[in-house]
């Protein structure tokens, strides 16, 4: 086993162990936390496969500011702010059926599916990921048309939180 | 191949990146208060050693031999972990700050950087906004009211200012054409950043101590209406540690200001005769960066001796309303003119 | 490449330690002699009053949600500054484009009040 397996496996093992602990943690900010955990551990995935621009962008729109505003959100419950008993769903049974019978079809098709035991192409010394990503974003023959639509969407975000946001003026004890 | 050579040099450079934060930590607070105490005309600390330089083990000393509390009510393992998640942001982020090109020691070559990545702007932006979840969760896992009040705060400004810092990223990486801070050190070697993009400069002087939380922007921890802000529980070593990653920070900002604007390790000679100077002294180096983080924590002490702190309201709209413009029209302005100007 | 990274996880791995020895040498030398008093949450010499967390102000989320957005552009315009250069005149406009679209929502924000607080 060399660098890159241990590092793949213990990071592989972190998202996974952290995710479950997503779903089981019984305070709401806790839960928050370790799913900042299970970023990470995907982030670093995303190293090990090379990929150094998704890896840290990963860290710095996830974990520095989707996950901020999960915390956010959980400091604006009220139920979590004081903490009063569990909070689970009360149908969780039924729930982790359907999860694992996902998840075992999921396998099922991963077992079939032939490029599983694909080894990782090493990539060429001089290969730069980040010049052919930035000359893709705008380039009409790339993604032009899907990195301006995505300002579109951006946009749209942006009102929805406002429209839900700004116009309640009783929440204003902060 | 990993050899262990090689990870014995990477664990060996990291030590001496953290220790001479960590040393650069302990006497940058006696420093900051020699500075301050000079402004306003009195002596400062001159009591433990010659000039007061024993006085960080002084105070490092009794913080250790000091009783740790835990207010009832805390979220304990989070009031635990808060200081060292505070902490660990502030001791990586320099690690792909090049401190000089290469160094010969008994016939074998070092070069003098952990690593130089490719991405390594996105790496400091990253770091960076991880920087403020021990603030929020300190503030947050206390129970107090100042602390969580204060603790949100400084997220809510950190995060306003982060976008202000990497706007102000942009102009080094479009005249460099490459994110790796060896090769924007390199590309200054005939003229300073700081020349080409003034504006860059202010904008990241400015977002940069609303970032650390410096005055005029040390709302979060205004000590007349928040008592200490998000740490007001904190006390002996886990105190200690939120103060070390605030005077870290701070040598940070100034490595990675002096790195993108100032020519990092490069010596000033450079500018004038556009060739390598001969003499250790005057020749680029290390020394060079230390001399230029000095200058600017200087800079950084003077203006909290001289500038009030700015209302709350109005560091907020500084933010998103002038600084995070005011950004973006830098950017489109250089980029426009190295487009029309042809590369 | 990965070998570029290994560096930065060798100093990661260094700098948690040092965080934990830190709390570690204050647990094992400091005195430790809690009184309900002193245990209390500090409100300035008041007995405390209410609970600690407070429902924050909705203003905190709505920073939040602005920020996502911006930071997405953000990370766009530096990936894209670094190719500038080959990029020419249609990286400019194009870059142009997504930049307008995204200051009329900032301007919208704007206009709505959702950068001020009261």
């Amino acid at each position: 086993m060399n660098g890159l397996q241990v590092v793949f496996l213990l990071a592989a093992l972190v998202s996974l162990f952290s995710a479950a602990m997503v779903v089981s943690a019984r305070r709401m900010m806790h839960a928050a936390l370790w799913l900042v955990l299970t970023l990470m551990g995907v982030a670093v995935i995303f190293v090990t496969l090379q990929s150094s621009f998704f890896a840290v962008v990963q860290v710095l729109v996830y974990v520095g500011a989707i996950a901020i505003l999960i915390i956010f959100s959980v400091m604006l419950t009220r139920r979590v702010m004081e903490d009063h008993g569990d909070q689970i769903l009360p149908g969780w049974r039924a729930a982790g059926l359907v999860a694992g019978l996902l998840f075992a079809i999921i396998v099922g098709f991963l077992a079939l599916w032939q490029g599983f035991t694909t080894m990782l192409v090493e990539l060429p010394a001089d290969a730069d990921n980040l010049l052919d990503l930035g000359q893709a974003l705008v380039s009409p023959q790339g993604y032009a048309l899907p990195f301006e639509l995505a300002s579109v969407l951006l946009v749209a975000a942006l009102i929805g939180a406002i429209t839900i946001a700004v116009d309640r003026k009783e929440d204003q004890h902060g | 191949m990993v050899t262990a050579a090689q990870i014995w040099e990477w664990v060996i450079k990291s030590l001496i990146i953290i220790l001479v934060l960590t040393g650069g930590f302990a006497y940058v607070t006696l420093y900051e208060r020699k500075v301050l105490a000079r402004i306003q005309a009195r002596v400062g600390p001159n009591r433990a050693g010659p000039f007061g330089l024993l006085q960080p083990v002084a105070d490092g000393i009794k913080l250790i031999f000091k009783e740790e509390l835990t207010p009832a009510g805390a979220d304990k393992l989070l009031f635990t972990l808060a200081p060292v998640i505070t902490v660990i942001p502030a001791l990586v982020v320099t690690a792909v700050i090049p401190w000089g090109e290469s160094v010969t020691l008994f016939g074998k070559t070092y070069t003098l950087y952990l690593t130089d990545v490719n991405v390594a702007i996105l790496y400091i932006m990253a770091v960076t906004s991880i920087s403020v979840y021990g603030i929020a969760l300190a503030g947050w896992s206390s129970n107090n009211k100042y602390a969580t009040l204060g603790g949100l705060r400084a997220t809510a400004q950190m995060i306003s200012y982060e976008l202000a810092l990497g706007l102000s990223f942009v102009g080094p990486i479009l005249l460099t054409g490459s994110m790796s801070m060896l090769e924007i050190v390199r590309a200054q070697q005939k003229l300073w950043f700081i020349f080409l993009q003034p504006a860059g400069f202010v904008l990241f002087l400015a977002a940069s101590l609303a970032e650390v939380n410096r005055a005029p922007f040390d709302m979060p921890e205004a000590e007349q209406e928040l008592t200490a802000g998000y740490h007001a529980e904190y006390s002996g070593m886990k105190f200690a540690l939120f103060f070390m990653a605030e005077y870290i920070k701070m040598i940070a900002v100034s490595m990675i200001g002096a790195t993108l604007f100032l020519g990092g390790y490069l010596s000033p000679l450079t500018m004038l005769s556009g060739l390598p100077v001969i003499g250790w002294l005057f020749a680029s180096g290390p020394h060079w960066l230390f001399l230029k983080v000095a200058l600017w924590l200087f800079f950084m002490i003077w203006v909290r001796a001289t500038l009030p702190r700015i209302r709350y309201d109005r560091l907020m709209q500084l933010g998103w309303k002038i600084m995070f413009p005011l950004g973006l029209v830098n950017v489109i302005v250089t980029a426009a003119v190295i487009v029309l100007a042809g590369g | 490449m990965f070998e570029d990274y290994l560096p930065l996880l060798v100093i990661l791995a260094l700098a948690v330690l040092i965080g934990f020895i830190v709390v570690l040498l204050g647990v094992l030398f400091g005195p430790r002699r809690p009184t309900p008093r002193k245990m209390a949450p500090y409100e300035s010499g008041m007995v405390p009053y209410g609970p600690g967390r407070r429902r924050m102000s909705v203003r905190y989320y709505l920073i939040a949600v602005l920020f996502i957005l911006f930071d997405i552009e953000v990370v766009f315009v530096v990936s894209w500054a670094v190719v500038l250069r080959k990029l020419g005149t249609l990286g400019l406009l194009g870059m142009l484009v997504f930049l307008v679209v995204l200051e009329v929502a900032h301007l919208y924000a704007w206009k709505k009040g959702a950068l001020e607080w009261d």
